[in-house]
């Protein structure tokens, strides 16, 4: 009730201490890298001040492919999987027996670890000499010619990866999608069915619009995860990502920053910030679209 | 006339629940596929493995072989035991300073309450991997490279976790407080005998969601361990596919997978429901 | 233990900056004797609450002191002060048995004051017996009607023997019937421990009821105390007497013209020591005798039948309000066919007031 000023700083010290250090400061700091010309991490000195870090990072061939992986998973695995999701939530909701069970096995992916689990994935789909794996088998089944998914031609392993990349974000999203269906009032369905509203235009008119913050939320978060992909594809093809032409972004990043003598933080500065900048320009599209669609209660 | 169109009615709606019924199963079988996969091929003999080019789906001799090798090849019990300690550290170390934080938000006043509250949410919104770098900088600095301190020190504070407990604070009613008060507590004794209890089932959350974004983290590990003594179970199965076993074990692999699964998927069996709704209420991947 | 209010004020600075800062409790003075069962009664907003939480230490005053007996106890944070705080939700700890709540007090003595696990134990179960909840111990608070839940917070703030037992509209969370029953309880409870007690409530009725003394509060000042049939019978301004009485007090606009008490044409009573002019009138629901000679005469509306006593619903000109509410003996012979009835008014039940100040005017009846 009264004002006891330092007691309540005392209390947040640590969590003060602990943000400043690890997240403020670099916060500050990454900008700072990202224009410090030619630096040397073993004698942290630099020669200038410039753009070069970010024209560097824009000129090189692995960057470039990093971007074009990146943004083929995004544009892919954000729709597939939200569309599934919602498929799959309203199959959910519109069941009484075994809901739970089914639920609960739908969200198991979400506690492995993606770096294990991966390694099955890798399994499944890698053709090897000794045999075409799981997957190629059924394929032939289908009369298809087995393909090595992971160490094979390009569009097989952006394939597996947004494959992975789907099976992993799942989880959450039908979690979501379950508890908004969930939470949409009853008596709006009974108005409805007594108006005699045919299944679809309950769907269309009703429920989407009602779910339509949590699809939206869904959306974003999913672009901005799909921007962030990265150990999904380690799992899958290995730590050395830019021969298997599968890096991402932030793979790129975390590259720049491996090696003996300390790596090149300035270049990994810039590639983050142009990445961030990215996800920020289409976090704000994302936002004025959703201005026009999105019906909050 | 009217019976057939019923009859036509519960057939349609009979296949409709069919489909359903169907596309459930699809994904079920999708999830708990590649766990069984993993489950069998851990107890194939790696000479069976070998020899079926095209795979079983299941084994009628199974061995338990794999899972010894995996112990012995590979020294995936330190992998372990590093994971465990980390964990353990770390999601201890959050609980601290997110209850204290939380607290002092919720409960105390001071002056600059409301700006340092906003700039603690602005936070939430800064991705790790800006931050990563520096940090990444500042580890290798202070000579903390390959060492718990160094894994640990930055994967304490969640700001999120500091809402979410906030939040569940401010809930109790001011007059629990004041009751206190009058009756002599200490605010620490306040927090730690009435607080913390009431708000057990937020806490339990946070805790189990910390453990398993603890038990899977990758990148950070990955960036400041390169001695093997010190790596934690994800950077431990990339070293073991890399260069474990002779990369054709593929069984051996299995079994320290599912090692390294089994621990959270038991807490996932134990507590599904507090975890479900844990995320449900914010949490996100990673 | 007395207690001693001096000059006790609180105000709240303004949210906003430039704001008007709120003047919550205004210079209040006051003595409680020892002993006795004080209630402080209000409308919601007028400073009791504050006035309580002054008291208890919760909040310090922004000036004015407060004894405790001889001592000046204004600075003393709330665990020094010795005071034991019902909340008006009870403020029990969810987690803990009733008998965890009742012995929390006590496990935070400290020093000299530690008190023994079986001393606790035993103070606990007297507490406990003294509000009739021992057979409750090992429940949970969620487990307990509201009136239970009531009796376990008193019990918890006497188990520590304060000094002054403070209760926040300690009745306003119960439905009617517990609230007659606990009413009397805390009477009881009161007089048992001869602790000095003070209350806050908005009913008056509440307030009137069990207190010893009560004290009027409106807007952050006192208006009146005093033993509630005082307070009742001869209230200092109208707000005060439009507060207290259940039906609440009749108010008419009336007019004093040679020596007469004139509602509208009716000359109702003879009466000394005012000066002509407009005045308030206030007519309690008890002053009316049905009278075919009365002076006052209104329009039948309904009669309703209480059993002992009935109501005579009706209206007249010069009434402020909906209806004119009188109680009267049901033998008195007013039926409901009739179409007017007519009122003699008790002289001592009529109360006038300024028609500005709304303060109280004294007159002698003729």
């Amino acid at each position: 009730m009264e004002y006891k000023s330092k007691k309540g700083w005392l209390y947040l010290l640590p969590a003060c201490l602990f943000l400043g250090i690890f997240m403020v400061y670099p916060l500050i700091d990454v900008f700072i890298y990202s224009v410090e010309e030619e630096f040397n991490f073993a004698s942290q000195t630099y020669s200038g001040v410039g753009s070069f870090n970010f024209s560097y990072v824009l000129h090189d061939p692995y960057f470039l492919q990093a971007l074009k992986n990146t943004f083929i998973l995004v544009i892919i695995t954000v729709p597939v999987s939200t569309g599934l999701a919602l498929l799959i939530s309203l199959a959910l909701s519109s069941i009484r027996k075994l809901k739970n069970l089914f639920q609960t096995v739908f969200f198991l992916p979400y506690v492995t670890n993606t770096l294990a689990v991966g390694l099955v994935f890798m399994i499944l789909f890698k053709k090897t000499p000794y045999s075409d794996g799981l997957v190629n088998l059924l394929l032939g089944a289908f009369g298809m010619t087995p393909v090595d998914f992971i160490d094979g031609p390009y569009w097989a392993k952006m394939f597996v990866l947004c494959f992975y990349t789907v099976w992993i974000v799942m989880p959450f999203k039908i979690l979501i999608l379950t508890s908004a269906l969930a939470s949409v009032n009853e008596t709006y369905y009974n108005a409805a069915r007594v108006d005699g509203t045919p299944k679809l235009r309950i769907f269309t008119r009703i429920t989407l619009p009602m779910i339509s913050p949590s699809i939206f939320y869904l959306i974003i978060t999913g672009f901005i995860g799909a921007f962030k992909a990265y150990s999904d594809a380690v799992a899958l093809f290995g730590v050395n990502l830019n021969n298997a032409q599968m890096n991402t972004i932030v793979g790129y990043v975390y590259d720049m920053l491996y090696g003996s003598s300390g790596g090149y933080p300035s270049y990994a500065s810039a590639a983050a910030i142009i990445l961030f900048s990215i996800v920020l320009t289409i976090t704000c599209i994302n936002l004025l679209v959703s201005k026009k669609h999105v019906h909050y209660v | 006339m009217d019976k057939n169109r019923q009859t036509l009615h519960r057939l349609g709606s009979g296949a409709w629940k069919a489909c359903v019924y169907a596309l459930l199963i699809f994904w079920a079988l999708m999830v708990l596929f590649p766990f069984y996969w993993m489950l069998l091929t851990s107890v194939k003999s790696y000479g069976s493995y070998n020899a079926e080019y095209v795979p079983k789906l299941f084994t009628l001799n199974p061995t338990l072989q794999n899972y010894v090798d995996a112990f012995r090849a590979v020294p995936l019990a330190r992998y372990f035991l590093n994971t465990v300690i980390f964990t353990l550290l770390t999601t201890g170390i959050m609980l601290v300073v997110t209850v204290l934080a939380a607290f002092a938000f919720a409960r105390l006043n001071f002056r600059g309450k409301e700006l340092a509250f906003t700039v603690f949410l602005s936070l939430m919104m800064i991705p790790n991997e800006l931050v990563v770098i520096t940090n990444y900088v500042t580890i290798t600095n202070a000579q903390l490279r390959n060492t718990f301190l160094g894994l640990i020190l930055p994967s304490v504070t969640s700001v999120f976790y500091i809402y979410l407990l906030k939040e569940n604070f401010s809930q109790i009613p001011d007059e629990l407080y004041y009751a206190a008060k009058v009756d002599g507590t200490s605010d620490l004794k306040y927090l730690w005998k009435v607080m913390i209890p009431i708000c057990q089932p937020t806490i339990v959350t946070v805790t189990i969601l910390k453990v398993i974004e603890c038990w899977n983290s990758y990148v950070w590990p990955r960036l400041v361990t390169t001695d093997p003594n010190l790596f934690l179970v994800s950077v431990g199965i990339q070293e073991i596919r890399e260069n474990g076993f002779g990369r054709e074990n593929i069984p051996a692999m299995m079994a320290a997978v599912v090692v390294i699964s089994l621990p959270l998927i038991l807490l996932f069996l134990i507590f599904h429901k507090k975890i479900m709704a844990g995320v449900a209420r914010g949490g996100t991947k990673g | 233990m007395k207690v001693l209010l001096k000059g006790l004020t609180k105000v709240f600075p303004s949210r906003k900056k430039g704001g008007a800062d709120t003047v919550a409790v205004d210079r209040f003075n006051f003595e409680i004797p020892d002993g006795k069962l004080v209630g402080l009664l209000g409308p919601s907003g007028c400073g009791k609450s504050t006035t309580l939480y002054m008291i208890s230490g919760l909040q310090k005053p922004t000036s004015g002191k407060v004894f405790f007996g001889d001592d000046d106890v204004t600075e003393l944070p709330a665990e020094k002060r010795g005071v034991g705080l019902v909340f008006q939700n009870y403020a029990l700890y969810p987690h803990l048995t009733v008998q965890q709540n009742i012995l929390f007090p006590l496990e935070n003595l400290k020093g000299k004051d530690k008190l023994s696990k079986e001393e606790m134990l035993r103070r606990a179960a007297e507490a406990a017996k003294l509000v009739q909840i021992d057979q409750l111990m090992e429940r949970k608070p969620s487990e307990l009607s509201g009136g239970q839940q009531q009796r376990v917070a008193i019990a918890r703030a006497l188990v520590k023997m304060p000094r002054v037992l403070l209760l926040d509209e300690p009745l306003s969370n119960l439905d009617a019937r517990l609230r007659l029953q606990t009413r009397e309880e805390i009477r009881r409870i009161q007089k048992k421990t001869g602790i000095t007690t003070i209350f806050v409530t908005h009913d008056q009725e509440e307030a009137m009821s069990i207190s010893d003394c009560i004290v009027v509060m409106k807007a952050g000042v006192v208006h009146q105390t005093g033993r509630p049939q005082e307070v009742y019978d001869d209230p200092i301004n109208l707000f005060v007497a439009k507060f207290l009485g259940n039906p609440p007090i009749n108010i008419f606009s009336g007019r004093v013209q040679g020596g007469k008490l004139l509602l509208g044409d009716d000359a109702v009573l003879s009466l000394s020591g005012v000066a002509d002019g407009a005045v308030i009138v206030g007519v309690r629901p008890e002053g009316f005798i049905p009278d075919e000679a009365g002076g006052l005469c209104c329009s039948m509306v309904n009669v309703e039948v209480m059993g002992r006593d009935i109501t005579v619903v009706s209206t007249h000109p010069a009434f402020q309000g909906a209806a004119i509410r009188s109680i009267i003996a049901s033998d008195a012979g007013v039926r409901r066919e009739q179409e007017t009835v007519r009122f003699r008014l008790k002289p001592e039940k009529v109360l006038l007031f300024h028609p500005e100040t709304e303060e109280r005017i004294r007159f002698q009846a003729e």
